[in-house]
């Protein structure tokens, strides 16, 4: 099965969501979607300064199959993209809620994080996906 | 959906089974680029079993085939020989590309697509009528295809017994029976190897058999990106019904001699060739950073000239490539409308990687 981490946030679209201490957001794509997309070859992050509101696509990764747009969880700022993933997009393969993350967001308002989906109401959306 | 005979053995080695034209398939058995590199390095395996093989018998079987057929049948002088070939519509249009052996004078066997073989099989015992010929798909084998530099040494040790003895001086492009199997140096990746055609019920067996001499599993991922660096076409995408051969580079294909031969298709193909074929099928490498996609606009100075029919990532290379048909008159470069953006792209020639080694 899926590994999805209980002190995580997730959405719909299969992104994952990290409340720093400072209260910044740290995103990526969640093990699941990672195993749907296979080997990783290209990843095109956010920049620094960029702002998005939720639901907007603000990253691309594409795998040898397909290619997937990356959905901004909620409003905010990017802060910075992961810049090893321009060499190495098969990180998100091997460690997607570790060295695999996208981008981290300085969120509009703090408390849109506790609004998304938890681990359990995310596991019931792979769950369905796999029917 | 369909499950071929090896699908349990799939799922107990976690491959990822996607559907494949109502077949249940791996697509991958954990990393599609390991798969690929595999075979382009030592030796890995795919279950073909989804293809249709077609027996073909009669005394008239020959003047059949050169009928059915835009290649010429009349080439095969030794027997076991094999023949690629496109099988035309009356407009001209691929209703498949296949793979012919020579067995004898009045038997020859062909492998077609998976996804065709219901029309295929309709059209082909259509035309066998004139012909008294029989044609019979083997529904009772499944097929492994063994393919890399190391795949023919290991398919010997999982053979066992004398069938390195007995296979080992087969040259490509032919097939020939080992016990109750028929064993082609054929394949669809641009590497050496066999495609092993096997009776269904010991098709288990030989599979883990190849596992044990160390061929390693992949999946219809691999298979697709090991064909598309090896400059082979994929029916449905790279040709079909409304395109002829002389427009998705299989003009080599075509056996225009002996003149009177009177295959069907023929004449609407002469009269595209007369006429002058307008498209043509061209390698594209991308310049710049992204994966090219099938269906991705082909542009020049800002006017598209056509459409990628094949696009991915190649491992080999580390860079997309993809076939396109474009104009006729497209020169070294053009652009490829990807999400929105114009990307740079060369255009190469066909095929991009041969014997493991990049062509550009």
């Amino acid at each position: 099965m899926s590994n999805i981490p209980t002190e995580l946030r997730y959405t719909k679209s299969h992104e994952w969501v990290r409340r720093n201490e400072d209260g910044t957001l740290t995103i990526g794509i969640t093990d699941h979607a990672q195993g749907l997309l296979g080997d990783l070859v290209f990843v095109e992050t956010p920049e620094a300064e960029d702002t998005f509101s939720a639901g907007d696509d603000c990253a691309v990764i594409e795998s040898v199959k397909a290619a997937s747009d990356v959905y901004c969880p909620v409003d905010g700022e990017v802060i910075e993209g992961n810049e090893v993933l321009a060499d190495a997009p098969e990180t998100i393969n091997h460690d997607a809620y570790g060295d695999g993350w996208i981008f981290k967001l300085q969120p509009e308002d703090e408390g849109a994080f506790e609004e998304l989906l938890d681990s359990d109401e995310y596991a019931e959306i792979v769950a369905e996906d796999s029917h | 959906m369909k499950k071929t005979p090896l699908h349990d053995l799939h799922v107990s080695l976690n491959a990822r089974m996607v559907d494949f034209g109502g077949w249940d398939m791996p697509i991958n058995y954990g990393s599609q680029i390991d798969e690929h590199h595999i075979i382009r390095n030592d030796a890995g395996m795919f279950d073909v079993s989804h293809m249709t093989i077609v027996d073909m018998k009669g005394d008239n079987v020959k003047a059949f085939l050169q009928k059915l057929l835009a290649n010429d049948v009349a080439k095969l002088k030794d027997k076991g020989k094999a023949l690629y070939s496109c099988m035309l519509n009356e407009e001209g249009g691929v209703i498949d590309d296949l793979i012919t052996y020579y067995i004898n004078d009045t038997f020859y066997r062909t492998v077609v697509n998976a996804s065709t073989r219901e029309k295929d099989l309709a059209w082909i015992t259509k035309q066998a009528e004139a012909f008294a010929v029989e044609v019979t798909e083997r529904d009772d084998y499944a097929m492994i295809a063994v393919q890399g530099p190391n795949a023919r040494a290991k398919a010997h040790i999982a053979l066992g017994d004398d069938a390195a003895e007995k296979l080992d001086d087969m040259k490509p492009f032919f097939i020939r029976d080992y016990k109750n199997m028929s064993v082609a140096r054929t394949g669809y990746t641009g590497e050496d190897g066999y495609e092993i055609m096997v009776p269904e019920k010991e098709a288990s067996a030989l599979w883990t058999k190849l596992l044990e001499a160390e061929v390693k599993p992949c999946g219809l991922g691999a298979r697709d990106t090991l064909r598309l660096e090896a400059g082979m076409n994929l029916y449905g995408s790279d040709m079909d019904e409304t395109i002829s051969p002389l427009e998705c580079g299989l003009n080599w294909t075509v056996a225009w001699e002996p003149a009177e031969r009177d295959f069907i298709g023929r004449s609407a193909i002469t009269k595209q060739k007369e006429d002058g074929v307008k498209r043509k099928l061209v390698g594209l490498v991308l310049e710049g950073k992204g994966v090219i996609r099938n269906h991705q606009k082909v542009m020049v100075n800002g006017n598209e000239i056509g459409e990628v029919t094949s696009g991915s990532f190649s491992p080999t290379l580390s860079q997309a490539i993809a076939f396109a048909r474009v104009a006729k008159e497209i020169g070294d470069n053009c652009q490829i409308e990807m999400r929105g953006k114009r990307i740079d792209a060369r255009v190469v020639k066909i095929p991009f990687v041969r014997n493991g080694k990049s062509c550009l």
